[in-house]
C-alpha cells in the first residue's frame, strides 16, 4: 500500500519541481500578433502529410499567395483535443484558424462568440451556425469522380473497374458515387470495396488485389490507407486514378489523374472578405466551375486525344450544368 | 455467388489469405515461444511497427531488401534485450511493460517516419520466388509456391518451432520454465538465460513479422500495424501454444479476410453491410474456438515473474 | 533509513530519466525541452480551464482503470475496455435518440445506466465464454475490440446517421446533436468540468467498496486468489468469473457514455477507428489501473497523471510544432521506466542489508501480483 504511495507521490512530485523549474526558465513567452504578416493555424484530424485530407488543407495554405505565417496541429481527431488547439491558437492571437474537421463544429461554437476579431475557417461543412466569424467550406468530391470516371472507363478494356473505399461515409461515399456514375454510363461495370478502415493499408492492398482477380485493369480509390492500393496497381501495370492530393509521387508512370483540392481559392476569398472587414458568415464550396477542384492529369501517363476530349467534355458539361454527376 | 467459385478467384483468394497470414504467423509463432516460457509479450505491435519502419527507411535509403530484412531483425533483438531486461531482471509485470513497449513503438515509429519521411513514398517490394516443379501445379502452386522468401520462412517456422519446443533440450528448458520455474530451478536450469532467450526469439519474430509486412507492402504510414501484434496474441491462444494451431489460427484469419474482401468486390456482400461483414473474421475466429472447444491449460507460469527470493 | 530515501527515491528517478529521454528526442527534434516540459505542464495545468481539460481525460482512465482492477482481482484480464466503451456510447446513444424529451434528471442517470449496460453487456461476453466455453479472454477481448469498431461504422454511417448528413450530401458518419437534457450539467462555470467526473471518481470509490467491504468483491478475490479454493468453499466460480469481466465492462460503459454526454459535440462521431473516438482510453486505462498499483483509489491519482500526460501533448505539438507522436513516446518511456523501478528499489534495499523497514503490509490489498491468464481449471 505505502509503496505505491510512494511511487504515486514521488511521480506528481517530480511533475510538480519540473513544471516550477519549467516556468522559472521560459517565462517570457513569445506573444505573437500585432502588426506585420497575417498569423494562419491548421488543426487537422490526420497526419498532415497523408497524401489526402489533411495534406489537401496543408498545402493549400502553403500555396496562397500571401506574407503568412503557418502553423499545424495535427492528429487530432478527437474534439476535445482539437478544441483545446483551437482554443490554443485564438489565445496567442492567431488571426485565421482553419479547423479542418467537421467533427469539431460544435466545438467552434463555443469557442468562436469569444474571439470576435479571430476567424475561423471550418469544414467540410455546409453551413456557419449562424456565427459571422466563421468561415464554412465543403468540396464537391462527385465531380471529380465523374471525370475521373469517365477516363478510366474509356481506359479499361475489361470493362470492368475496381474502387478500394474506406469507411461508406463522407465525401469518400460522393467521389465513389460520381465515379461509378460516370463509369456506367462509359460502359463500364465498377465492383466498389469499403475496407472499413482508413487506416488498414494491408487490407488495401488485399482490396485491389481481390479488385484484379476479378479481371479489373483500372482501379481507384480514396483516404489515406490507399498507399497499399496504388502499390498492387503498380505491380501489376494497372493504371490508378487518385483524390484529395496528387498522388502521381507514388506512381508516376501509372497515376493517370488525381482529383486535388485546391481550398486556396475558397480560403483567398475569405482572406480578402476578412480584409474588407467581413470576419466570416458565408459558405464555401469548391468546385470544377471556380477551379477550387483541379483534374490533375499526370504527363507520365499517354491519354488519346479522344479521351482527353471526353474528359473536357465532362469537365465543361459539369460545370455548365448538363451533366449531373448522380451524388 | 457462382462468380466467386471459379478456379482462377479461388486462387487468388487463397494467395490473398497467405499473404495477409504471413506477418500474423511470424509474430504469433514467436509469442507462442516466449509464452511457452512464460513470458506475456503485448508489445508485439510496438515491435512490429518499428521494425516495419526500420526496414522501410534501409529500402528507402539504400534499396537494399535483404539488408531491409536484417535491420528488421536487429530492431526484433534489440527490442526482445530491452523486453528481457524489463521482465526477467526487473521483474516488472508484463503485462503492462508490453503495453508500454506497444505504446512506446507507435509513438517512436510515427515520430521517425515524420522526421525522416514525411509522406509516403513507395518502395519496392518483396520479390515472389517460384519454387522449381512445385509452381506449376494447377491450383495450388500460385497460392503456395510463387511467394516471398519470408512467407516460405514463416511457414517452415511452423515445424521448426514444433522441434525447438518439442525435441531439442532447450525446448525442454523454455517448456519447464513456463510450466514450473522453482522445479526447472532446483534441476539446474537458469529460468533468467531461458527466458531471455525465448524473449529474444519471439521478439526477433516480431521484428521480422514487420518486415514481411511493410516489404509485401512496399509503404509504410504511421500506425501501419492497426493492431494487428494484438491479433498475433489472440492467435497465440487460439492455437492454444502449439505451433500447428497457430498456424492454423492465422490461417483461418487471413482465409476469413480475404474471402471478405473477393465478396465485396464481386457484389456477393452488398455495400450497405461491408462493416457488418468485417466483423466476420473475428466472429469467426471465436466460433471456430467454440466449436474445437479445446480445453488446454495455459503455460503455468505464465506471466509470473521468477524470483528467488 | 537510508535504503528507505534510496528506495523512495528510485521511482523519482526512474521518471526522471524518462523525462530526460524525452529531453533528448526534443534536442533531436531541434526544440528547446525546457520549452518543450513547460507547454506540457501548461498545457495540463496552466489555468483553471485546462486543469479541468485534464480532469476530463482523465475521467475515461478512471473508469476503465477501476474495471481492470476489479477483472485483474478475480485473476481476468480486460484488454477489451475499447469495446466496451464503445458499446456503452451506443447505448446511450440510442437512448437519447429515442427518449429526447425526457427531463434532464431523469434523462442523465438514464444514459449513464445505458452505458453501464452497454459495456457490461460486451463485458460479460468474454467472460461467459471463458467460464463456459474455455475461451481465453485475451483473444476474445482482442477480437471483439475489432467488432465493435465495425459495428459503430455500420451504425454511425447507416441506421443512426444524422439526417441531415444525408440531406446535404456531407455524410459525416455521426448521430444527430443529442438531446441537451442528456447532457452531464457542467460543475465549474466557463471550463470542461462536468458532472463525468464526478460519476468517475464516485464509481472508483464503489468499486473499492464492492472489492473489499461486499461478500460480493469477498467472492470475486476469492476467485482470483485461487479458483480451486473458491470452488470448494462453494463459491460459483464461472458466474464469477463472468460477473467480474461484467463489472469491469460496465466501467468502461459508463466512460463510453460520458464521453458523449459530457462532449462539447454531444454526438457520436467516428473516424472509423476506435481510438478516434476513444482516444486509446481502453489500453491508457490499464496502465493507468497498474500505476496504482491495482487498487480503484488510487487509480484516481494515477489516471489524472496520465490525462495530465495526454493534455499536455496537445500544447506540446501546438507550441513546439513537433509531432504529437513525441507524447506518446514518451509515455511509453514513462510505463517502462516506473515499472522496472520497483525492482531496482528491493535490490537496493536488500543490498542495504535491511528487509523490512514497513512493518507487516496490509495483506489482503497489496500482496497480489496480477496472475493474468491462469486458466480457470473447474
Amino acid at each position: 500500500m505505502r509503496k505505491k504511495l510512494r511511487i504515486i507521490s514521488s511521480l506528481i512530485a517530480v511533475l510538480g519541481v519540473l513544471a516550477l523549474g519549467a516556468t522559472a526558465c521560459g517565462s517570457d513567452d513569445s506573444s505573437s500578433g500585432g502588426g506585420g504578416a497575417l498569423t494562419m493555424a491548421i488543426v487537422a484530424p490526420s497526419a498532415s502529410d497523408d497524401l489526402a485530407f489533411s495534406q489537401s488543407m496543408v498545402d493549400s495554405v502553403n500555396a496562397l499567395d500571401r506574407d503568412i505565417t503557418v502553423q499545424v496541429t495535427d492528429g487530432t481527431f478527437i474534439v476535445e483535443d482539437a478544441a483545446a488547439a483551437i482554443r490554443g491558437y485564438a489565445e496567442d492571437g492567431v488571426d485565421v484558424i482553419v479547423a479542418h474537421g467537421t467533427q469539431f463544429g460544435a466545438s467552434l461554437a463555443e469557442i468562436a462568440p469569444d474571439f470576435p476579431d479571430t476567424t475561423f475557417v471550418w469544414g467540410t461543412a455546409t453551413d456557419t451556425q449562424g456565427l459571422d466569424n466563421v468561415f464554412a467550406y465543403a468540396p464537391a468530391a462527385d465531380e471529380g469522380g465523374y471525370v475521373n470516371g469517365v477516363v478510366a472507363a474509356a481506359i479499361s478494356e475489361t470493362g470492368i473497374i475496381g474502387v478500394v473505399g474506406p469507411v461508406e461515409a463522407g465525401d469518400a461515399v460522393a467521389y465513389i458515387n460520381g465515379f461509378v456514375t460516370a463509369a456506367e454510363a462509359g460502359g463500364a461495370t465498377v465492383n466498389v470495396t469499403y475496407t472499413g478502415s482508413f487506416g488498414d493499408v494491408a487490407l488495401a492492398a488485399e482490396a485491389a488485389e481481390a479488385h484484379l482477380a476479378n479481371n479489373a485493369d483500372v482501379l481507384t480509390g480514396t483516404a489515406q490507407m490507399v498507399v497499399g492500393a496504388v502499390g498492387v496497381a503498380s505491380d501489376a501495370g494497372v493504371p490508378w486514378f487518385g483524390t484529395q492530393s496528387n498522388q502521381t509521387s507514388l506512381d508516376p508512370d501509372l497515376v493517370v489523374a488525381s482529383q486535388v483540392y485546391h481550398w486556396e481559392f475558397a480560403l483567398e476569398e475569405m482572406l480578402q472578405l476578412r480584409d474588407n472587414g467581413t470576419k466570416g458568415g458565408q459558405t464555401f464550396e469548391i468546385n470544377l466551375a471556380n477551379g477550387g477542384l483541379v483534374i490533375e492529369f499526370n504527363d507520365g501517363f499517354e491519354l488519346s486525344d479522344d479521351v482527353k476530349a471526353a474528359a473536357d467534355a465532362a469537365i465543361a458539361g459539369i460545370i455548365d450544368g448538363s451533366i449531373d454527376t448522380g451524388a | 455467388m457462382s462468380d466467386f467459385f471459379t478456379s482462377s478467384v479461388l486462387v487468388a483468394t487463397f494467395a490473398s489469405a497467405i499473404r495477409l497470414a504471413t506477418p500474423y504467423l511470424l509474430a504469433s509463432l514467436g509469442e507462442t515461444i516466449g509464452q511457452r516460457s512464460g513470458v506475456l509479450n503485448l508489445g508485439v505491435d510496438g515491435v512490429m511497427l518499428l521494425s516495419a519502419f526500420f526496414s522501410y527507411w534501409t529500402v528507402l535509403q539504400t534499396g537494399n531488401l535483404w539488408l531491409a530484412v536484417v535491420v528488421a531483425l536487429a530492431v526484433g533483438i534489440i527490442m526482445g534485450v530491452l523486453y528481457g531486461i524489463i521482465t526477467v531482471f526487473f521483474e516488472a509485470t508484463q503485462g503492462i511493460s508490453g503495453i508500454g513497449i506497444f505504446i512506446f513503438g507507435l509513438g517512436f515509429s510515427d515520430l521517425m517516419f515524420r522526421q525522416q519521411v514525411g509522406t509516403p513514398k513507395p518502395v519496392q517490394r518483396l520479390p515472389s520466388v517460384d519454387i522449381p516443379v512445385l509452381a506449376d501445379i494447377p491450383y495450388i502452386g500460385e497460392p503456395l509456391f510463387q511467394r516471398s522468401l519470408l512467407t516460405y520462412l514463416a511457414f517452415a517456422l511452423v515445424p521448426l518451432t514444433f522441434l525447438l519446443l518439442n525435441k531439442t533440450t532447450f525446448g525442454l528448458n523454455i517448456r519447464s520454465v513456463g510450466e514450473n520455474p522453482q522445479a526447472a530451478d532446483s534441476l539446474g536450469v537458469s529460468v533468467e538465460r531461458t527466458r531471455f532467450a525465448a524473449i529474444l526469439i519471439g521478439n526477433s519474430l516480431a521484428g521480422l513479422a514487420g518486415a514481411a509486412l511493410v516489404l509485401q507492402l512496399g509503404i509504410f504510414q504511421p500506425n501501419l500495424t492497426q493492431g494487428m501484434g494484438f491479433i498475433a496474441v489472440a492467435l497465440v491462444y487460439f492455437g492454444a501454444w502449439r505451433p500447428l494451431g497457430v498456424m492454423g489460427g492465422a490461417l483461418l484469419y487471413g482465409l476469413v479476410n480475404a474471402t471478405v474482401l473477393q465478396w465485396k468486390s464481386l457484389g456477393i456482400i452488398p455495400v450497405s453491410i461491408s462493416d457488418l461483414a468485417g466483423m466476420a473474421p473475428a466472429i469467426v475466429t471465436i466460433g471456430a474456438l467454440i466449436l474445437l472447444a479445446r480445453r488446454v491449460n495455459a503455460p503455468a507460469a505464465l506471466t509470473k515473474p521468477f524470483s528467488r527470493h | 533509513m537510508l535504503n528507505k530515501v534510496l528506495g523512495g527515491l528510485v521511482p523519482f528517478l526512474a521518471a526522471l530519466v524518462a523525462f530526460a529521454f524525452g529531453a533528448i528526442m526534443l534536442i533531436a527534434l531541434g526544440a528547446n525541452p525546457f520549452e518543450g516540459l513547460e507547454a506540457i505542464f501548461d498545457g495540463a495545468f496552466g489555468s483553471g480551464e485546462r486543469l479541468a481539460a485534464t480532469a476530463v481525460k482523465a475521467t475515461p482512465l478512471i473508469l476503465v482503470g477501476a474495471g481492470i482492477t476489479i477483472a485483474f482481482r478475480t485473476n481476468v484480464v480486460n484488454i477489451g475496455g475499447e469495446s466496451q466503451i464503445i458499446g456503452g456510447a451506443l447505448l446511450s446513444t440510442v437512448v437519447a435518440l429515442g427518449l429526447p424529451d425526457l427531463p434532464a434528471f431523469l434523462l442523465v442517470p438514464l444514459v449513464i445506466i445505458a452505458g453501464a449496460i452497454g459495456g457490461g453487456i460486451l463485458g460479460a461476453i468474454p467472460g461467459a465464454l471463458k467460464a463456459y466455453a474455455s475461451v481465453n479472454e485475451i483473444l476474445s477481448t482482442i477480437m471483439l475490440n475489432l467488432m465493435m469498431v465495425q459495428f459503430m461504422n455500420y451504425l454511425l454511417r447507416g441506421p443512426l446517421i444524422d439526417p441531415y448528413e444525408l440531406e446535404a450530401g456531407t455524410r459525416i458518419p455521426q448521430t444527430e446533436r443529442l438531446s441537451d437534457n442528456a447532457a452531464l450539467p457542467t460543475i465549474i462555470g466557463g471550463t470542461r468540468f462536468h458532472l463525468g467526473v464526478l460519476i468517475a471518481v464516485a464509481a472508483a470509490i464503489v468499486a473499492y467498496i464492492i472489492l473489499w467491504r461486499t461478500p460480493v468483491g469477498f467472492r470475486l478475490r476469492a476467485v482470483g486468489h485461487s479458483p480451486k479454493a473458491a470452488k470448494a468453499a462453494g463459491i460459483n466460480v464461472k458466474r464469477n468469473i463472468t460477473l467480474a469481466l461484467a463489472i469491469s465492462g460496465s466501467l468502461a460503459g459508463i466512460a463510453g457514455a460520458i464521453l458523449v454526454f459530457g462532449s462539447e459535440g454531444q454526438r457520436m462521431v467516428t473516424d472509423g477507428s476506435a481510438a478516434g473516438f476513444t482516444s486509446s482510453a481502453g489500453f491508457n486505462g490499464i496502465v493507468a489501473a497498474l500505476f496504482g498499483g491495482l487498487h480503484p483509489l488510487w487509480t484516481i491519482p494515477s489516471a489524472f497523471l496520465f490525462g495530465a500526460l495526454l493534455t499536455g501533448a496537445t500544447q506540446l505539438q501546438r507550441v513546439l510544432q513537433v509531432p504529437s507522436s513525441l507524447a506518446v513516446a514518451l509515455n511509453g518511456i514513462i510505463v517502462i521506466f516506473v515499472i522496472s523501478s520497483s525492482r531496482v528499489r528491493t535490490w537496493l534495499q536488500t543490498t542495504l542489508g535491511n528487509t523490512n523497514l514497513f512493518g507487516k503490509e496490509e495483506d489482503d490489498e497489496d500482496d497480489e501480483e496480477i496472475n493474468s491468464t491462469a486458466e480457470v481449471t473447474t
